[in-house]
Parts: C-alpha cells; sequence; structure tokens
C-alpha cells in the first residue's frame, strides 16, 4: 500500500466524518439539552436528502436552494413532534422508543414514494476536486465538512458564550432551579427542538449530494452516529465533530488497509472499547 | 390470581392438549405454519422480557441473540451435518453464552443504564452481523437448510415446526413466571426501580442481571433455531434486522413488560394485526401500522394493557381482603427475630483510619470508632463533615481510600455492599428510596428475602413482612405503592425494611429531618424498641432532642475527622464540639 493511497483514505474519512458530525450535532444537542434521544434524525436526514433528490431531479432546484426550503420546513416538524413529547410529558427512555416508531413511520413513507431501489442524484460537480499536492479533495465533501464545522463552533459558541445557550445549558442541568431564575425552558426547548430538526434536514441535503440513496441506509448510519454521538461527550458540539472526525478516518483507513466489509465493525469496537475504558468526557 | 385457581388450571390443560393434537387431526399446513409464526413472536418477547421487562435493562439487541440462534443451528445442520434437533440446544447455550460474555463487560459500568445500555446492545447486533457475514459463518450468501433432513413427528414438516414452536412459547412463559415469582424475579423487579438501593438491600446485582441476560438470550436462541429451520433460507440481512428488536419491544409495551403474560398477550395481538395486512402488497403499510400503534400505546399506556386487566380483575378481590384488615396499632411485644444482645465485650464494628477522597476533596481523614455491642451511637456533625460519607463506606457504597472496616472481627471493607448487607449491616436513607413499583409488603418481603438470615422461603419471608409492618404501624398500608404515602409513612417503611433484613447493625441516616415533633416522638419510641431486640443502632441525626433521649455516645465528626467521643452530654458541652456548631465566641 502506497503511502499517497493511505493519505488519500484519511482525507476522505477525515471529510466523511464531517457529515457524521453534522448528524451527530442536532443529536448530541437534542439528547443531551432536551432529554430525548431522537431515532427519528437519521430517517429525518434520509427525508430531507429524499426531498433534496425530487427538487433537484424534478425541478432543477440547486442543492443550495433547496437547504433554504427544507431547513424551515423541518423546523417545523420538530417543533411539532417537541409539542407531542411536551403533551404527553415523555421520558428520555420513552422518546426513544416514540421516535423509533416515527423512523419506522418515515422509512414506510420513503419506500412507498421512492420505492426501495438505490437512488442517485446526479449533479455537474459531483466529481469536481481540489488537487493538493498529490492528495484529491473532494469539493462536495469539504463543504460538508466546512458546513459541519461551521455549525458546531456556532453552536459552542452560543452555547457557552451567549446568555441563550448558558440558560438552555442550565435549564438541561436542573430545570426547577432554572426556571426558578427566570427561565423559560418551554420556549428555549421548542427553539431548540425545531433547529435540531432543521439540521438533520441540512445534512440531508448533504447526504443526497454525496451517497446513494435507499430507505435501507438510514439503519446504516444510526449505529455509528450515534456511537459518534456518544464518544463525542452528550451536549458537545465540537466533541461530536472530533468524534465523527475519529471514526470516519478509522473506517476509511480500515476499509483500505484491511477490508471494506469490515469497516461497520470499526466505530463499535472504539465505542464498545471506549464505554468499557469509561474516560472523564463520557 | 387467576390463573392459578383450579378450573382455570383444568382450562389452562385442556387449552394445551387442544394445541398438542392440532398437527395429529390434519389441520392444514397453513394454519399450523400461521399459529408457529404467533408461538414464535411470543416466546421471542417473552424471552425479552426476562431481562428487560423485568429488570428495566432494554436490549435493542434481541436480534443478536436470535440471529446467533439462527446461525449456530443452520451453520450446524446444514454445514458440519448435526443432527437438527441437537442444533436447538446448541444454538441456545451459544446465545446464553454471547450474553453472559457481553453482559460481564457491560454490567459493571454504572452508568450503562438505561439509553447506553440499549444502544449497545443495538451495536453488538451490527458487530455481529458485520462478523457473520464477513467470515465463512454466512460468507455473504446465506445458508441454504433445503439439504437438512427436518424432522417430521406431528406428522409433517410444518407440524413438527409447529409443535416445537409451541414448546417453545409454552417453556418461554413458564420460565417467566418462574423467574418472576422466585427470588431472581423479585431482585430483577428491584433493580428495575433502584439499582443501588437493591444491591445495599442484599440483592447480588450483577449476578442477576447476568442470570436474566443468559435467559433471555438462551429463549432467544432457540427461537432462531427453529425460525431457521422455518425460514429455510437464512441470510444475515434478514437476520439481524431492526424488525426484530422493533416488533419484541412494541409487542411487550402493548402487552406490559413487567408481567409475565404481557410480551404474550402484545405479541398475539400484534402478529394478528400484522398478518391482516401481509396477505396483499401492503407489507409497508404493516410496518408503518405497527410503528403508529406503537407510538400511540407508549403515549397513552405507558404500563401496558395487561396490568390494567388484571387490576380490573383484582378490584373485587381487595375489597373482600379489606374487610379483614385491621387497625394501625404499633405492636407491644419484642421484636421476633433480632437476636437478644449478647454481652460480648469486643467491638461489633471496628473502624481503623478510615479515609475516603473523592477527587481532591478528602471527605474522610482517618477515622477510627469503635461500636459497641447493643449500644446506640449518634453521628453528628456540620454538614460535610462526613457523617453521611461513613454511613456509605460502612454499608459498602463507596470503596475505601485508605482504612478497614471489620464486623466481628470480620474485614467488610473490601465486600460489595449485597455481601455486606448479608453479613447483617442494614441502612435506611434520609430521603426515602422505596422501589416505587412495588407495594409496601413487597418492598419489606425483598429486604426480608435478601437480608441477612433471608433463606429464600417466601412464605417465611411475607410473615416476617407482614410482622414488621405491624411493628412500625404500618400493616393498614401493606398493599399500597409508595407513591400513596407521606414522608412520615415512607421514613417508617425504611426501618421496616431495613428491620426485615434483621441486622446485627443498623444504620439510620437523619431518619427524624423533616417530620413534625409528635412524629419525631413515634420515632424515637420506635427506635428504642428496635434497641430492646438487641440491634445496635448508628445514627445519623440533626435533632439534638432525639440524640440527647436516644444515644448512649455521640461521635462528634468535623471536616473528616472524629473531634470527640463519649456520653451525649460531656460531649455536646465540649469547647471544640461548641465551636465546631456555633463559632469560637461562643465556646468561649
Amino acid at each position: 500500500m502506497s503511502l499517497t493511497l493511505l493519505a488519500q483514505s484519511a482525507v476522505g474519512g477525515l471529510l466523511l466524518g464531517g457529515i457524521y458530525g453534522l448528524l451527530a450535532l442536532g443529536l448530541s444537542l437534542s439528547w443531551g439539552l432536551l432529554k430525548l434521544v431522537n431515532l427519528s434524525h437519521f430517517a429525518l436526514a434520509f427525508l430531507g436528502a429524499y426531498l433534496t433528490y425530487q427538487l433537484g431531479t424534478q425541478f432543477a432546484l440547486p442543492a443550495w436552494a433547496a437547504v433554504l426550503v427544507i431547513a424551515p420546513a423541518f423546523f417545523v416538524f420538530g417543533v411539532a413532534l417537541h409539542a407531542v413529547f411536551m403533551r404527553f410529558e415523555v421520558t428520555e427512555f420513552a422518546s426513544m422508543l416514540v421516535t423509533f416508531g416515527v423512523t419506522v413511520l418515515i422509512e414506510s413513507l420513503i419506500q412507498w414514494v421512492w420505492s426501495a431501489d438505490y437512488r442517485r442524484f446526479e449533479t455537474p460537480y459531483a466529481q469536481t476536486s481540489l488537487r493538493v499536492g498529490p492528495l484529491f479533495v473532494p469539493v462536495l465533501e469539504l463543504s460538508a465538512f466546512a458546513c459541519a464545522a461551521l455549525l458546531a463552533v456556532a453552536a459552542w459558541l452560543c452555547l457557552h458564550r451567549t446568555l441563550l445557550g448558558r440558560a438552555l445549558r442550565a435549564a438541561a442541568h436542573d430545570g426547577p432551579i432554572a426556571a426558578a431564575f427566570g427561565i423559560n425552558a418551554r420556549r428555549l426547548s421548542y427553539g431548540l427542538a425545531g433547529l435540531c430538526s432543521a439540521s438533520a434536514g441540512v445534512a440531508g441535503v448533504f447526504i443526497a449530494l454525496t451517497s446513494t440513496l435507499a430507505p435501507s441506509q438510514i439503519e446504516a448510519w444510526l449505529g455509528v452516529v450515534f456511537a459518534v454521538v456518544i464518544i463525542g461527550g452528550l451536549a458537545n458540539p465540537l466533541g461530536a465533530l472530533l468524534a465523527g472526525m475519529l471514526i470516519g478516518l478509522s473506517e476509511s483507513v480500515t476499509m483500505a488497509v484491511v477490508n471494506p466489509a469490515w469497516a461497520p465493525l470499526v466505530a463499535f469496537s472504539i465505542l464498545i472499547a471506549l464505554l468499557v475504558w469509561k474516560p472523564k468526557w463520557l | 390470581m387467576a390463573v392459578t385457581s383450579l378450573p382455570s388450571k383444568a382450562a389452562l390443560g385442556a387449552i394445551a392438549v387442544a394445541l398438542l393434537a392440532l398437527p395429529y387431526i390434519g389441520t392444514p399446513d397453513f394454519y399450523l405454519s400461521y399459529l408457529y409464526v404467533v408461538f414464535f413472536w411470543v416466546a421471542l418477547a417473552t424471552s425479552w422480557g426476562i431481562l428487560s421487562g423485568y429488570a428495566g435493562y432494554w436490549s435493542f439487541g434481541h436480534a443478536a441473540f436470535f440471529g446467533a440462534g439462527v446461525y449456530t443451528a443452520a451453520g450446524l445442520s446444514a454445514k458440519a451435518g448435526l443432527p437438527y434437533l441437537l442444533t436447538i440446544p446448541l444454538a441456545a447455550a451459544v446465545s446464553a453464552a454471547l450474553a453472559a460474555g457481553i453482559g460481564l463487560v457491560v454490567f459493571r459500568v454504572k452508568s450503562l443504564r438505561g439509553e447506553f445500555f440499549a444502544l449497545l446492545t443495538l451495536s453488538v447486533t451490527y458487530v455481529l452481523a458485520a462478523i457473520v457475514s464477513n467470515t465463512p459463518i454466512d460468507g455473504g450468501g446465506g445458508i441454504n437448510l433445503g439439504t437438512v433432513p427436518l424432522p417430521t413427528f406431528g406428522s409433517s414438516v410444518p407440524g413438527a415446526i409447529y409443535l416445537l414452536g409451541l414448546l417453545l412459547a409454552g417453556a418461554a412463559l413458564w420460565i417467566s413466571r418462574r423467574v418472576l415469582r422466585s427470588r431472581l424475579g423479585a431482585g430483577l423487579l428491584a433493580i428495575h426501580d433502584d439499582e443501588d438501593v437493591a444491591e445495599v438491600k442484599g440483592v447480588p446485582t450483577l449476578r442477576f442481571k447476568l442470570a436474566a441476560f443468559a435467559i433471555s438470550a438462551a429463549i432467544a436462541g432457540a427461537a432462531g433455531a427453529i425460525q431457521a429451520a422455518y425460514v429455510g433460507y437464512v441470510t444475515a440481512g434478514d437476520t439481524f434486522a431492526i424488525t426484530v428488536p422493533l416488533y419484541v419491544v412494541l409487542m411487550s409495551i402493548l402487552g406490559g413488560a413487567r408481567h409475565w403474560a404481557g410480551p404474550a398477550v402484545g405479541a398475539t395481538l400484534i402478529t394478528v394485526a400484522l398478518s391482516l395486512f401481509v396477505g396483499g402488497n401492503h407489507a409497508e403499510l404493516g410496518r408503518a401500522g405497527v410503528a403508529l400503534a406503537m407510538i400511540v400505546v407508549i403515549l397513552v399506556l405507558p404500563h401496558g394493557i395487561t396490568p390494567r386487566l388484571l387490576r380490573r380483575l383484582r378490584r373485587s378481590e381487595a375489597a373482600v381482603k379489606a374487610a379483614r384488615q385491621g387497625a394501625l396499632v404499633l405492636a407491644a411485644s419484642r421484636p421476633a427475630g433480632v437476636g437478644a444482645a449478647s454481652h460480648d465485650d469486643t467491638p461489633l464494628l471496628q473502624c481503623r483510619d478510615v479515609a475516603k477522597r473523592f477527587g481532591g476533596l478528602q471527605a474522610l481523614g482517618g477515622v477510627s470508632l469503635d461500636i459497641r455491642r447493643g449500644e446506640i451511637l449518634a453521628l453528628v456533625g456540620p454538614n460535610g463533615s462526613g457523617k453521611s460519607t461513613l454511613i456509605n463506606m460502612i454499608s459498602g457504597h463507596f470503596p475505601l481510600t485508605a482504612g478497614s472496616i471489620a464486623l466481628d472481627g470480620e474485614t467488610i471493607s473490601s465486600l460489595e455492599p449485597h455481601e455486606v448487607a448479608r453479613k447483617g449491616v442494614a441502612r435506611t436513607y434520609q430521603i426515602p428510596r422505596l422501589f416505587d413499583h412495588m407495594t409496601v409488603l413487597e418492598n419489606v418481603r425483598l429486604c426480608a428475602t435478601f437480608g441477612r438470615a433471608g433463606d429464600g422461603l417466601e412464605a417465611d419471608a411475607a410473615a416476617q413482612a407482614r410482622h414488621w409492618l405491624v411493628f412500625t404501624g404500618l400493616a393498614d398500608k401493606a398493599d399500597q405503592l409508595p407513591g400513596m404515602l407521606n414522608l412520615h409513612e415512607r421514613k417508617f417503611v425504611e426501618f421496616a425494611r431495613a428491620l426485615a433484613a434483621r441486622p446485627k447493625l443498623l444504620l439510620l441516616d437523619e431518619v427524624l429531618c423533616g417530620l413534625t415533633p409528635s412524629e419525631v416522638d413515634q420515632a424515637i419510641d420506635l427506635i428504642r424498641r428496635i434497641r430492646a431486640g438487641g440491634t445496635t443502632i448508628v445514627f445519623v441525626e440533626h435533632v439534638m432532642r432525639a440524640v440527647v433521649a436516644l444515644a448512649d455516645r455521640v461521635a462528634v465528626l468535623d471536616q473528616g475527622r472524629l473531634l470527640a467521643l463519649g456520653a451525649p452530654h460531656e460531649t455536646m458541652q465540649n469547647p471544640e464540639v461548641i465551636g465546631v456548631y456555633l463559632g469560637v465566641a461562643h465556646a468561649a
């Protein structure tokens, strides 16, 4: 194996890690700050991807414009789902079961509308790459990574440097006490739920641009991204991004060095090792 | 209980005989296969409930154990040529071993409860699927069981598979019911409500969780082995699909996961409902319907339908019971079961240089303290002086940083909390931590079962529990859930639980805090009567009236060190002690 090939797969892995991080971001914030484990995050991302595909192939809408349609629509969906959770006072565990159900519903919907066949969103810039020395950096993956990094940094700054973010963290830490200090946790939680859902839509746009779509792919991402969320630490946007890069890198190096079929094993082996080793940040 | 009464036993027997006879009276294969599918899901859902329903460790990885069974049976029968029937117990064994292995790793990590456990078990499924399809076990193409000679008892192959499914479902239900009514089941239900307290009350939590996990996986493995014969061609994609955990979880929630029959009820309902869709080309619609049903059930009926039905049945029985309930009386007699104070002069408990560090914080800095047999020792000191930490160290909740603790001359400081409990140490919690889904009687009975003299005799434990409820004046609350009690009563349930373990040493952590003056008097009287029965008592307290009224000796802790020790009046007048409590000016 040549060094260039190894470096090339490392670049690919790091960029793939950007999409993992982007998906993990919304999940991590909702789990850590709202105490809701949203399994339907992946199904939403794929719904976003299919919508991007549909808007692009049928109406020739460019991907950046699809974001403008999908993100607000998903924000509304997230708020509506959160309203259901609030109405029934859903616990952390029940939220996981409910969203498991929502996942299957969305998956059935996708299968019904777009069938179980593989779909590929062809764009003129799909094959464009930057050349850095001997390495190729695909433009789409790079922009997904840039977007993930931008959102992660923005979320981190928002949580740690603004009053709003501190209020959110306080409410997550101890709701009644935060409320006693005048924090309207309810309104904040609706906003955050909407934003998490919108971030799934944005991730979906990039998924449409970079991968082949099939309803069965939803489950393939679910395991890996949850591993990323846990490794990155709950409610930690930068941690999610870094963990995404770690997993992406190790997956893609495994593919290059060992065998592509063994890649799924990597994320879970890292996760299981970390959970058993129990470092402080978990 | 309705199921154990004689007429229902006869009915159950008749149904069993009728079901067993079905293949022999020429029932068409179509119906046998249909019923087999019901039995398959009943077995799988029931097996899931043994760990996840009872102990609350929800697994999303049931497909892993089911799949291990499928591939063990398929591999051994189709590739290694073993007789098919032999592969069923082997599949169960492989799955049980897999679960025990995973459990040994996962159950040791305290933070891996709830969602983490669920996601971790889901991960295991993916790992196993990757391993199976990348190795010669499957090889990527699936395994065909077409050439495997399948048994034909029950007049045909579908008849044989039907009978195997029926037997497995029956066995699963029988095992689940047996587990629920055994010590194991009682312990698992306690783990569900509060694992730390269960451990402190003497439940060997790690061993119980492992046992439940292995039993659950073994049944799932056997179900996989039979399913392999039923489908005839197994692939990794179908075997490790997310449908298995999805359906199993839904069936259990729908039926009620904490009841042995709940998952079976849910499984039957959903399988029948699904079959109504799958007839045509509406498989997706069926899946969506199941998902929607799951959402609605979780939101509206979080405890499932079986408990609700049973409650309706029981309401009539409860009315009869209420008529013969005695009034609230505190027992005047000395409690039976607690050994009399011996006149041995060796201390009951010896703490030697006990130290505890939490990161950079020194909570206890080397405390040496002997507790004499039969005495009441009050542990006082300002907030943060290490009183509760010391209680937690004696009961085994925290490991020691340095030093040692011995009970009756035997070192207990390296033992697990449940082992400490079985040596005869019981404790109460400042804020009562009762098992919320168990009645008051069940709460106390659990502690009688797992306490010092607990020998697993259920009838004896129930009588003991009733005795301690009378002793603490809670006899008429026996069948209520802790949520319906006020603070005073909840504290007394804590007492009853601790006493039911028949401890040598009772540790009371601020039992009087939050009680009204008359309730304090009642509690003081209760503590006196407990000591009269021969139990040695250490109590942490801020209510000085009670300290003076009760204590033979007072130990004052300050900043993790023993400041003073002696008779109540002298100790409380010690200038250093006054200084600690009220500031140096007052002491002077």
